[in-house]
């Protein structure tokens, strides 16, 4: 499609050309040519979409604990209205009251929509009886499913791993619970009922995929570890050296993605005993590349910029709420938002909400 | 007879920023027309470009990336802040944005009059080429990289890189400068550079003591290569 434009655009250039007319589109940093040719009856419109990073990101976190049941309502537009920049996949990790300390919710991805979900359950219970499981809890939508349970991760995955090899592990942790697909990030914020989400916050991504495949593994956010997650705007040159560095320190990759790089290198670093702001000061010196990061943990929600603060990210706070987007007009039909302390992230800085 | 003053007030809550913009371009100056206001502008991008018309354009509201690109004669005020861009490429007449801008402020502008009352994020006055730039507040890092023609007052302060590899543009800086680019360098201030500021001001409608104001301009040691440099620079 793209070469049919571009030479058209040449053929209009060559002929008669009239009135070459260069548009900023409302999907922020892609163009669009427009063409107004005598060669062409009538004018022709050629669109030329060059392939940029775009991707959009947002986080939403709410401070009263009464207007938590808001969240996925107040977030839908923003994660919606950023699909303009990454139509391809979407996601979002949401933050939940903590379970009890003994039990972990499990977020499970399958590809099958149609996936018979009450015989993995049957199963899971017929495995697990013996030990004496009886508080696991499936909740399912299509391929999706969050199991909360007392059974550990470990014998879960490794369960999975013998009788369930379809199905991915997607996050882990007491508050977390993470939905990402393919397609447009509102098809996929109405699959899972984003806008009935109550949550204390949430950071979601919208992709627009340059550096590896569509897929839902592929799309952000990612996880490592227990209740923590990131989301990327932008592309890292490094990745692979980073991958092999933590390859040689045990880590496992599921995705050949470059976000999961940066991931799990911060989650290595913060097992390692260094809180999430210490692990970013050495992010800063070892990530390569262009990056916004929004990270989020049972507790935080934490927001970074590269040296050079090419990728966007817009800040708006008030007494209710902090939210943060890729760009304002996602932010701007959140209450009061055009009385909120509104202000862009300092490169290599570091801001950190707690919840 | 004597032309009567008409303002006619677009809403981008009924209309698409295309349609608002096809409306602009359209005005002649026989339309008589000499106010637009444009309310609910909720952070769209591409508000007023391509204006080539005298009017006054009042934008209420935050707007988003390239608010009033590429203008000419209009006369533009957006009275919350900006995205990415405002002003890109202006060519004559002004854009004054009551808020604060974000990155790439008049980026590339060939003449006319930018005035940003609040702070303007990284990258103002990128590859400026004529313009002048008034800044109320601070700007952010690499300020006026690669700038060739125009001058930049900034009442605040500058980030680290400011004015890196300019060419012929001046800067005025009257808060702190957290850092100069490659070749950029401080020079006295002259009573020329007084009386630019002065003017700047004035026509900015904004005020700041004149003798805070530091000078920065080009030391013009990237204008010929130079092989002992080794390409450190």
């Amino acid at each position: 499609m793209e070469n049919i434009s571009l030479s058209l655009f040449r053929g209009a250039l060559y002929g008669k050309l009239s009135t070459i007319y260069l548009e900023s589109s409302a999907s922020g940093t892609s163009f669009a040519l427009l063409l107004a040719c005598n060669q062409f009856e009538p004018c022709e419109t050629v669109y030329l979409e060059p392939r940029k990073q775009m991707c959009g990101i947002v986080g939403l976190l709410i401070k009263p604990k009464p207007l938590r049941k808001q969240l996925g309502r107040l977030m839908v537009p923003m994660f919606n209205s950023m699909g303009a920049r990454g139509p391809d996949s979407g996601g979002c990790a949401f933050f939940h009251e903590p379970t009890p300390a003994s039990q972990r919710r499990i977020s499970l991805l399958v590809s099958d929509r149609a996936y018979d979900w009450p015989s993995f359950e049957a199963g899971l219970r017929s495995t697990f009886s013996e030990t004496g499981d009886t508080a696991s809890q499936l909740e399912s939508t299509e391929n999706h499913a969050v199991l909360t349970t007392t059974i550990s991760p470990a014998e879960i995955q490794a369960w999975l791993s013998a009788e369930e090899p379809a199905l991915r592990v997607l996050s882990v942790g007491r508050s977390i619970e993470v939905f990402k697909d393919i397609g447009h990030p509102s098809e996929i914020a109405e699959r899972y009922h984003f806008s009935e989400v109550s949550a204390s916050h949430c950071v979601g991504h919208t992709r627009m995929a340059t550096e590896s495949a569509v897929t839902p593994e592929h799309s952000h956010p990612f996880t490592a570890g227990e209740d923590f997650c990131l989301v990327h705007n932008g592309s890292l040159s490094n990745p692979y050296m980073l991958r092999r560095k933590l390859e040689r320190e045990g880590l496992k990759f599921e995705t050949d993605n470059d976000t999961e790089a940066a991931c799990r290198y911060l989650q290595w670093r913060m097992q390692q005993g260094e809180d999430l702001s210490i692990a970013l000061e050495h992010a800063f010196e070892e990530l390569d590349g262009f990056y916004t990061l929004l990270m989020a943990t049972e507790d935080r929600l934490s927001l970074v910029r590269d040296a050079f603060a090419c990728k966007p990210a817009v800040v708006a706070e008030t007494d209710d709420y902090v939210a943060i987007s890729s760009e304002y007009r996602s932010l701007a039909h959140l209450p009061d938002a055009d009385q909120a302390e509104i202000f862009e992230p300092q490169p290599e800085e570091i801001y950190s909400w707690a919840v | 007879m004597g032309s009567v003053m008409q303002t006619v007030k677009l809403d981008l809550q009924d209309q698409t920023v295309r349609e608002v913009n096809q409306f602009l371009h359209d005005l002649g100056p026989s339309e008589g027309i000499e106010q637009v206001e444009i309310l609910h502008p909720q952070g769209n991008h591409s508000i007023a470009v391509g204006m080539d018309a005298d009017v006054e354009i009042l934008i209420r509201g935050h707007a988003g990336y390239f608010a009033a690109g590429m203008n000419k004669q209009a006369r533009v005020t957006i009275t919350g802040n900006v995205g990415w861009s405002v002003a890109e490429n202006i060519m004559s007449g002004s854009v004054r944005v009551k808020g604060n801008a974000s990155q790439s402020a008049a980026a590339s502008g060939h003449g006319g009059l930018v005035v940003i009352e609040g702070n303007a994020s990284n990258r103002c006055g990128i590859s400026m080429k004529g313009v002048d730039i008034v800044v109320g507040g601070s700007v952010g890092h690499l300020s006026g990289f690669m700038a060739q023609a125009g001058r930049m007052v900034v009442c605040g302060d500058a980030d680290p890189g400011l004015g890196d590899s300019l060419y012929e543009a001046v800067f005025y800086v009257g808060g702190e400068i957290r850092g100069l680019g490659a070749d950029a360098r401080e020079e006295p201030m002259t009573d020329a550079d007084f009386a630019s500021v002065r003017s700047l001001l004035e026509h900015a409608d904004l005020k700041h003591p004149l003798e805070k104001f530091k000078r920065v301009a080009s030391a013009r040691t990237l204008y010929h290569w130079n092989t002992d440099a080794q390409q450190e620079y």
